[in-house]
């Protein structure tokens, strides 16, 4: 029940020096940025034409004295042993800023700042980053909130995330009459969160049930598989889904209590506002969640899964209900959607959207409430930046989605800011004294 | 500090042993591993398995505490707030199955690891409170908003995790991680957590493996204590015949996945199955070693 | 009985399918032996194997025209190479630049996952920047005559291309893994790896190379698929899931019960086209891969690279 596949026995033949073997990785970095930030797209008839245009340009030479650059320096560095010292240097002003960090009046009031910031700062943005900041910005972190708790919480991998999405998406949909299926009434938005956060839990726990009594790395197929399955659904059982047109015409939020009468509308700022109260509650009750019972027994389950179920821990049913927390907060996420954006299609929920909720989980840091929000935030801010600025086109941030991930987790799995348990497990686990995942059979699972 | 073994006080235990292994065969593929292996754990006392290495006696192990299912034989747990034995393995040979790891847990029976399995990034304190939550009922709901049988649980575990720190002389250590204590210590912090899911019969396999003669005196001590004061059984798997001698009320002796020979530890020492038993194999007080 | 009605028409498909179904799944359960991961990008060396032939087949004929004779059988093997070549490669480069990283530093599993993942979607991203997002059907090298009928049932010469370029590959790899020092080397370090680096065996070569054997298989399987349909840069997804499906149907680990596994869910699948619309055949896989775990989580033929293989 050991950390992954086996750690392998250095043995290494030298023929090229190393610092060559570095400049020509480097090299071959710069010269993938330029194939990666070239605007061309290619044809499978002329499939040369990108690797031309891009290796063709002045751009080329660019990124690649850029890279000979970065690995001098980086060599200097290396033969001075710069980093250490550093390191060493540093190492009381770390630990000052470490106490000024964790003391629990300074986090209140970098919370009060961030939920100000939060509140004033949209009302100066631009329409254009005020609707980033809801359709993209606000959804996106909600879900890789939820994703954390399957992810970095429980330690399992779900590939299907975004199919909670469409369903709880779907569900607004029918409840408010938009699908050619229809029932005899309509509902408002806000009944409907709770009626599709319970239809995304018990998703969850049908799909969950027969796949974590195993390996818990089969869940990650399974799940995407299961996304698969929705889209085949949605796209093909037109009478009820409407197929690929998908459903229009859902209805905004509104309240209309005893006299109080608010709808919201197609402006941004008021969903901005609705999303990031949606947001606090659910970060709320996870940061109490994350240091109860529940989530010392995830932690458990996570290190060591023998160990915690000879200590009474019924690991099975924790992962399940983490999977199915997750699910649910994803069905949250598709009720917001679908209401402020008021129409959507099968291919509102393509599988790389699950993946692309994972990068934003794992580049904060999972695990890390406050990591996973920033992590999303900025993930989905900055591409739609680019996108406004035409740096990179759409097409292209699945690819660079793809790299980050890669990179990240060679160079810092433990992410942006990452929580400090996860970052000791890790840690741990390169040491092989514990397992950071809860990827392995489980105790319960033996048949 | 409550654990299970308070309850005689409620009602009538039921009669019989607290454990009654019989006849309990386990193979894997043509490797018999436990041979009927018969073992019965009277109420309160402290009962040894010693043998030599591969005897199976961490198989024995594994098959109370529900890892591996038997093929043969039945396992049959008699706790003090039980009304009947609850039968761990049993049924007809078609659809034997065990119980699972943590419904034995739960049913009374905890154990410690041989290669010490903490969890290693949770400090000392969370390892012991994360099995003192085990029984509670909060669920994530309760967890979240913070209701009041959720609290009432958390104070509860506080007070039964701070008390069992003290009773291991660990509370100094609370807050360091688990992976960062000193091996006699990380031993010590596993007996608590177990400890912590108030079992009637603790099972402890090889404590005194690489620990110091230091540590072994105060690990004499606390399972002396443990079974004194707390009134927990105890099953020990131990190859430091010293501490087995002078701790034990009863041994059993396993060879090659049998039985061969049971009784006070004195009698036994001069059993000749016994003692032919350890012939040509590393002498029985040669310190610790692994099983494989 | 539905099953029934069609049952001829509907197998030898089945069997072409299942076929490539194998090659894939000998990959995914290859480094799975070796490693107990999830090589979530092996389907993007499939479609990067479909890409290669695609763009032989193109360089080697011209519009309009037909190979036949011996230019046909030249033509199908180099593309046949030229896929399992390109493939071969890419696997290698994945796990030199991915994979060798985290194994140095005993990173845990789900580590390996994500990156498996994102380097998927980074390779069938990238692909679809340099090749376009379009389906391209690939040239035809030989004519796709029909040989003979089975039970009423046509069978093609593509067909019988797919199904005997399958049968060769699987029996070579058999031959491979339990008869030379490199299978050898595999079934040691799948079984232990540690014991075998003790006994002197050069853990990252065998790694190395099981995921250039798998890579071979995955490339041409790509070549064939891409001849048998057509070549996109998405076209791995669904193969790749389902060969999945089918190396856990058959036993993960396990080399021949990836093959059995692979022949039996492309059979199962296209025999069900039979019973329902066609739009839902892509359920059934996910359906097998459920009901395995659900009943038999070993899989036919149960675990074990080094014991059964």
């Amino acid at each position: 029940m050991n950390a992954g596949p086996p750690p392998v026995p250095v043995r290494r033949r030298r023929r090229v020096p190393p610092p060559l073997v570095r400049l020509a990785g480097w090299l071959a970095a710069g010269a993938l940025l330029t194939v990666l930030t070239s605007t061309a797209e290619g044809t499978p008839t002329d499939h040369l034409l990108v690797l031309r245009e891009a290796f063709g340009s002045t751009a080329l030479l660019w990124w690649l004295a850029a890279a000979g650059v970065l690995w001098a320096v980086l060599e200097v560095w290396r033969a001075r042993d710069a980093g250490p010292a550093l390191a060493r240097q540093t190492a009381g002003v770390r630990a000052g800023w470490q106490r000024i960090a964790e003391r629990p009046l300074n986090r209140r009031l970098f919370l009060l700042a961030a939920a100000v910031a939060a509140i004033v700062l949209p009302r100066f943005a631009g329409e254009f980053y005020q609707r980033v900041l809801v359709d993209q910005v606000a959804v996106f972190v909600l879900l890789a909130v939820g994703l954390n708790v399957v992810v970095g919480w429980a330690g399992l991998l779900d590939l299907g995330y975004v199919a909670f999405f469409a369903i709880g998406a779907y569900t607004c949909a029918f409840f408010t009459r938009a699908l050619p299926v229809k029932p005899p009434f309509a509902l408002n938005p806000f009944v409907i969160l709770p009626i599709a956060v319970a239809v995304c839990l018990v998703a969850g726990l049908l799909l969950g049930a027969p796949t974590l009594r195993l390996r818990g790395d089969y869940l990650a197929i399974v799940t995407l598989g299961f996304h698969e399955i929705v889209q085949l659904f949605l796209v093909n059982k037109d009478t009820w889904t409407g197929g690929n047109q998908g459903a229009g015409g859902i209805p905004h939020f509104s309240i209309h209590l005893d006299g109080v009468h608010y709808a919201w509308g197609l402006d941004s700022l008021p969903y901005w506002y609705l999303f990031i109260g949606m947001l606090a509650v659910v970060l709320f009750l996870f940061s109490r969640l994350e240091h109860s019972k529940v989530g010392r027994a995830w932690t458990a389950v996570r290190e060591d899964e023998v160990a915690a179920a000879a200590t009474g821990v019924p690991t099975v049913r924790y992962k399940l209900m983490a999977f199915a927390i997750g699910a649910s907060v994803s069905g949250l996420s598709g009720v917001l959607y679908a209401s402020r954006i008021g129409y959507i299609n099968p291919a509102s929920f393509p599988v790389v959207l699950s993946i692309s909720v994972l990068s934003y989980v794992i580049f904060g840091g999972m695990g890390s409430l406050i990591g996973v929000v920033v992590g999303a935030a900025l993930l989905t801010f900055l591409p739609a930046v680019f996108q406004e600025q035409e740096l990179v086109r759409q097409e292209d941030i699945p690819i660079w989605i793809g790299g980050i991930l890669v990179v990240m987790m060679i160079f810092r799995s433990q992410g942006l800011i990452p929580s400090r348990r996860r970052r000791r497990e890790l840690g741990l686990a390169a040491q092989g004294i514990a397992d950071a995942d809860a990827m392995s059979e489980s105790p319960e699972g033996r048949t | 500090m409550a654990t299970a073994a308070d309850a005689p006080h409620r009602g009538e235990p039921p009669a019989g042993p607290l454990l009654a292994v019989r006849g309990v065969t386990l193979r894997f593929g043509g490797l018999t591993s436990l041979n009927r292996v018969d073992l019965t754990a009277d109420r309160g006392e402290i009962l040894a398995v010693i043998g030599p290495n591969g005897a199976g006696k961490t198989s024995l192990f594994n098959c109370l505490t529900g890892v591996y299912t038997p093929q043969e034989g039945t396992i049959a747990f008699a706790p003090p707030t039980a009304e009947r034995p609850v039968h761990l393995v049993g049924g007809p040979a078609r659809r034997r199955r065990g119980r699972k790891p943590h419904v034995v847990n739960r049913a009374g029976i905890a154990r410690t690891f041989q290669n010490i399995r903490l969890f290693a990034a949770l400090s000392a304190y969370e390892n012991v409170k994360v099995a003192a939550e085990t029984r509670q009922r909060t669920g994530p709901v309760g967890a979240m908003l913070r209701l009041p049988h959720a609290r009432a649980n958390e104070r509860s575990s506080d007070a039964a995790t701070s008390a069992l720190l003290d009773f291991t002389g660990l509370l100094a250590v609370a807050d360091e991680t688990a992976s960062s204590l000193p091996y006699g210590v990380q031993r010590r912090l596993e007996i608590a957590r177990a400890l912590a899911t108030e079992p009637a019969l603790l099972l402890l396999d090889e404590p005194a493996a690489g620990t110091n003669p230091t540590e072994k005196r105060e690990l004499e001590q606390l399972i002396r204590r443990i079974n004194g004061d707390l009134g927990v059984t105890v099953l020990l798997i131990e190859h430091d015949m010293r501490l087995v001698m002078s701790v034990a009320d009863r041994v059993t002796v396993l060879n090659f996945g049998r039985v061969i020979a049971e009784g006070r530890p004195a009698e036994v020492q001069r059993d000749p199955a016994v003692v032919e038993a350890y012939l040509g194999t590393p002498g029985p007080d040669e310190g610790p070693e692994e099983e494989p | 009985m539905c099953l029934t009605d069609h049952f001829w028409q509907f197998l030898v498909p089945g069997v072409t399918l299942g076929a490539l179904y194998a090659l894939i799944a000998i990959g995914y359960t290859l480094v799975y032996g070796v490693l107990q991961l999830i090589n979530f990008a092996h389907s993007e060396v499939f479609m990067t194997g479909g890409f290669a032939g695609l763009f032989i087949a193109q360089a080697l004929t011209t519009p309009g025209t037909t190979p036949h004779g011996a230019q046909s059988v030249l033509f199908t093997l180099a593309g046949l190479l030229g896929g399992a070549a390109f493939g071969a490669a890419v696997a290698f480069l994945l796990e030199r630049v991915a994979y060798r990283p985290l194994r140095r530093r005993g990173a845990p599993r789900l580590v390996y996952l994500i990156t498996a993942i994102g380097a998927s979607l980074f390779l069938f991203n990238l692909a679809g920047k340099l090749f376009g997002r379009d389906r391209t059907d690939v040239p035809a090298l030989y004519a796709n005559r029909v040989v003979f009928t089975l039970f009423g049932a046509q069978v093609r010469v593509q067909q019988l291309v797919i199904i005997g370029t399958a049968v060769v590959m699987m029996v070579l790899l058999d031959r491979v893994v339990n008869r030379t020092r490199l299978g050898s080397g595999i079934r040691a370090v799948a079984q232990d790896a540690q014991t075998a680096s003790l006994m002197g065996v050069n853990i990252d070569r065998v790694i190395s190379q099981t995921f250039v054997i798998g890579g071979l298989l995955g490339g041409a399987a790509g070549f064939l698929f891409g001849t048998y349909l057509n070549v996109h840069y998405q076209m791995g997804f669904l193969p790749g899931i389902k060969a999945f499906a089918a190396a856990v149907l058959g036993g993960i680990g396990n080399i021949r019960g990836a093959m059995i596994g692979g022949l039996l869910l492309g059979v199962v699948e296209s025999v069900s086209q039979s019973c329902m619309s066609s739009q839902w055949i892509d359920v059934v896989a996910f359906v097998v891969l459920i009901l395995v775990l659900m009943f038999r989580p070993t899989g036919i033929l149960g675990r074990g690279l080094g014991r059964a293989a």
